[in-house]
């Protein structure tokens, strides 16, 4: 088991944005986490990547207790992550992005054409050929191409697990082909990925494991071939299984 | 030419083949020159507003007094220029931040009386270490301005006023101390000539032909090893054009500088501060271009959630941040005590805020994580130029200090608007 939550919650004030929540994540499988809008994927998310503490609960990594302080800790365990948001820096170019907080260094000082030649061929492999020049502020950059970058970003480290937030919201039908391919590419090679979607075609095409949020509960969870899409749109909606698999 | 075995057919939608060539900049001329235009166009104008505003104004004070461009004033000019841009300096550190700090201008007061107190007696220490100590006092100054800012989250506008009127005071009390009745004179030859003493010719010229040829070579092989190593570069006209404007100025400065000046006697040579506020340019581009320390600056001014999420810690890169901007502001302090020959308590109460303006005007943004040390330079310079020709025109400070204010607002209304421009395009 690489990531396992025992009872996580997670408050804020009043809302209780995630309930007492038993995840496990596998290496080199696909997770996909499912959900309606606030149903609290994206809380479970920052938990994990060390954006914030849970206020209950237990996280283990690799079966040994651990916890997740700082999106440092995160780092370190080898976690990576593509945020809902993006987290990118408008004032800064691509390169630099992708960079940020693991600057390649030589001589203590930024080495930036090594950082330039291994983010054009993050960038190659990921297909995105469409930005003009990889020295481009990110906030010149469309929805699509910075979360393009976003992913470039947390797939060129050398992750264990890769957290993505709905990364191909935004994209185009090729460049989600390719990200999907992706996954599926970290996934054989050992690595654990965790992938937010609402697209269900998406979750069915890649994932291995499925597990269901509803209102900040894990209500379900298994292999992807327990399911049919018509069930895991009931259970996001409903919390429940009404009728009985047939 | 042979003809293909049937076989299965193909995959339709195979993942293409990673295309590097697409992502590989075109660097001719021409096409760098049409980009540049349209970045203009679209609003990212950069300093050229700027520029155009200094020959504007340089050539309506040469109009209206005939010595405004002479040798004695432009050598007068830059030893104004340089504790503003010094105290330009300063303040980029913490506009990049998106934070401000009002109170560089009487820190800078507090490292010149301190410098000017410990040179003299009855404490008599060397000149160097009465340096020490004022920049030393100033950066810790700026230091705790960045506690109150990052552990307190109080806005740095509020704490940085709060020491501005608090610095003003412990300044007038430090020229009162054992007697001195509002204005410590400098006594150590050393400290008046940073500012008021002159590179000998031969020394100055020896010293701008080595600055000009080193950037000029660092600047050629740095282009060098971006193209060997694949890397997107800018055109070599352009690089070319820099390196020769670079030539030009230090041309201009010698120029200037190194033609006799004196009325009655043999005045030339550049300043001391010259040197001092070039070397400072050098060392804090340098830490914000080529470190890691100046990267997660330029982050967290841009995105602070986003820095920290990728692991960059707020808190003390903010700390050295405003402690830098503290030992700057310092620097200043010490040129403008040389300058004036002492220090006194009464700071020209618009200098004090001059620093906040010339980085401002020279393009640093207010809102944070967009703007170079360079950008202070200019503005420092624009700011003395404006200073220093109305007076020579015969105006008063009441006019000086409504034209620096309208020039002011002027450039962060263009700034503005082109940020405008910039979101709708
Ligand atoms: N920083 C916060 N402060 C207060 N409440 C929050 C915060 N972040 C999330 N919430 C609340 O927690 C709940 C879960 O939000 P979350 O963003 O995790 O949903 P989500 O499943 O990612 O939704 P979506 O599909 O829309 O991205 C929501 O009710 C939201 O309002
Ligand atoms: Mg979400």
């Amino acid at each position: 088991m690489l990531l396992s939550l025992r009872g996580v919650s997670k408050s804020f004030g009043a809302v209780h944005a995630l309930q007492d929540v038993d995840l496990d994540v596998l290496a080199g499988k696909v997770t996909a986490l499912v959900g309606d809008n606030g149903a609290g994927k994206s809380t479970l998310v920052k938990t994990v990547a060390g954006t914030w503490q849970p206020t209950s609960g237990e996280i283990f990594w690799k079966d040994q207790r651990t916890s997740i302080r700082t999106p440092r800790d995160a780092d370190a365990l080898g976690i990576a992550t593509v945020y809902q948001d993006l987290a990118l820096c408008d004032n800064l170019d691509i390169v630099q992005n992708m960079f940020l907080g693991h600057e390649r260094l030589r001589f203590r000082l930024l080495d930036e054409n090594a950082m330039e030649r291994a983010a054009r061929g993050t960038l190659a492999e990921l297909s995105v050929t469409t930005v003009r020049s990889v020295r481009q502020l990110v906030a010149s950059l469309s929805g699509g191409q910075r979360q393009s970058v976003a992913v470039a970003r947390a797939v060129m480290r050398d992750a264990q697990l890769v957290i993505m937030d709905e990364p191909t919201a935004a994209l185009g039908v090729s460049q989600t082909a390719q990200v999907l391919a992706l996954i599926r590419t970290l996934a054989d090679r050992g690595i654990g990925v965790l992938l937010i979607s609402h697209n269900l075609n998406d979750v069915f095409s890649v994932a291995d494991r499925i597990a269901v949020l509803y209102l900040g509960r894990l209500v379900h969870s298994g292999d992807v071939a327990g399911y049919t899409p018509q069930r895991v749109v009931e259970i996001i909606t409903t919390g429940t299984l009404a009728t009985a698999a047939t | 030419m042979s003809i293909e075995a049937p076989g299965p057919p193909r995959p339709l939608a195979a993942p293409s083949e990673p295309e590097l060539e697409t992502l590989v900049f075109d660097e001719t001329l021409s096409t760098y020159l049409r980009q540049t235009l349209q970045k203009i166009r679209g609003g990212q104008t950069g300093v050229l507003p700027l520029l155009v505003g200094l020959g504007i104004v340089v050539i309506v004070f040469q109009l209206k007094a005939s010595l405004f461009l002479s040798n004695q004033n432009l050598a007068n000019l830059l030893t104004q220029a340089s504790f503003i841009i010094v105290l330009g300096f300063a303040e980029v550190w913490v506009l990049l931040l998106g934070e401000i700090d009002l109170s560089v201008g009487y820190n800078a007061g507090i490292a010149g009386a301190l410098m000017a107190l410990m040179s003299s007696a009855p404490y008599n220490l060397p000149w160097f270490v009465a340096i020490l100590i004022g920049l030393a006092a100033s950066a810790i100054i700026g230091m705790l301005i960045g506690a109150f800012v990052i552990l307190l989250r109080l806005p740095s506008f509020i704490v940085s006023l709060a020491f501005y009127l608090a610095l003003y005071g412990v300044l007038l009390k430090i020229v009162a101390l054992d007697n001195y009745n509002g204005s410590i004179t400098l006594s150590s030859s050393k400290l008046i000539g940073l500012v008021q003493a002159n590179l000998p010719t031969t020394a100055g010229l020896i010293v701008v032909i080595a600055a000009v040829v080193g950037a000029s070579i660092l600047t050629v092989l740095r282009d060098r090893r971006r193209r060997a190593s694949g890397s997107e570069v800018v055109p070599f006209a352009i690089t070319a054009a820099k390196v020769l404007g670079l030539a030009a100025a230090g041309a201009l400065l010698l120029f200037v500088c190194n033609a006799n000046r004196g009325v009655f006697g043999i005045v030339e040579g550049i300043t001391y501060a010259v040197p001092i506020f070039m070397g400072i340019l050098v060392l804090w581009s340098f830490l914000l271009a080529r470190t890691r320390f100046g990267r997660n600056i330029y982050a967290i001014g841009g995105n602070a959630e986003a820095a920290r999420r990728a692991g960059v810690s707020l808190g003390w890169n903010r700390l050295w941040a405003f402690t830098l901007a503290g030992l700057t502001a310092g620097a200043g302090g010490v040129l403008y005590t040389s300058a004036n020959g002492g220090a006194t308590g009464n700071i020209d109460t618009n200098l004090v805020l001059y620093a906040v303006a010339s980085a401002v005007i020279g393009g640093v943004s207010l809102f944070g994580g967009r703007g170079k040390m360079f950008h202070a330079l200019l503005g420092g310079l624009f700011i003395a130029t404006i200073y220093n020709g109305i007076l020579l025109i015969g105006y008063d400070a009441a006019v000086q200090s409504i034209v620096i204010g309208v020039v002011l607002l002027a450039g962060v209304s263009v700034e503005a608007l082109s940020r405008r421009r910039q979101a709708r395009s």
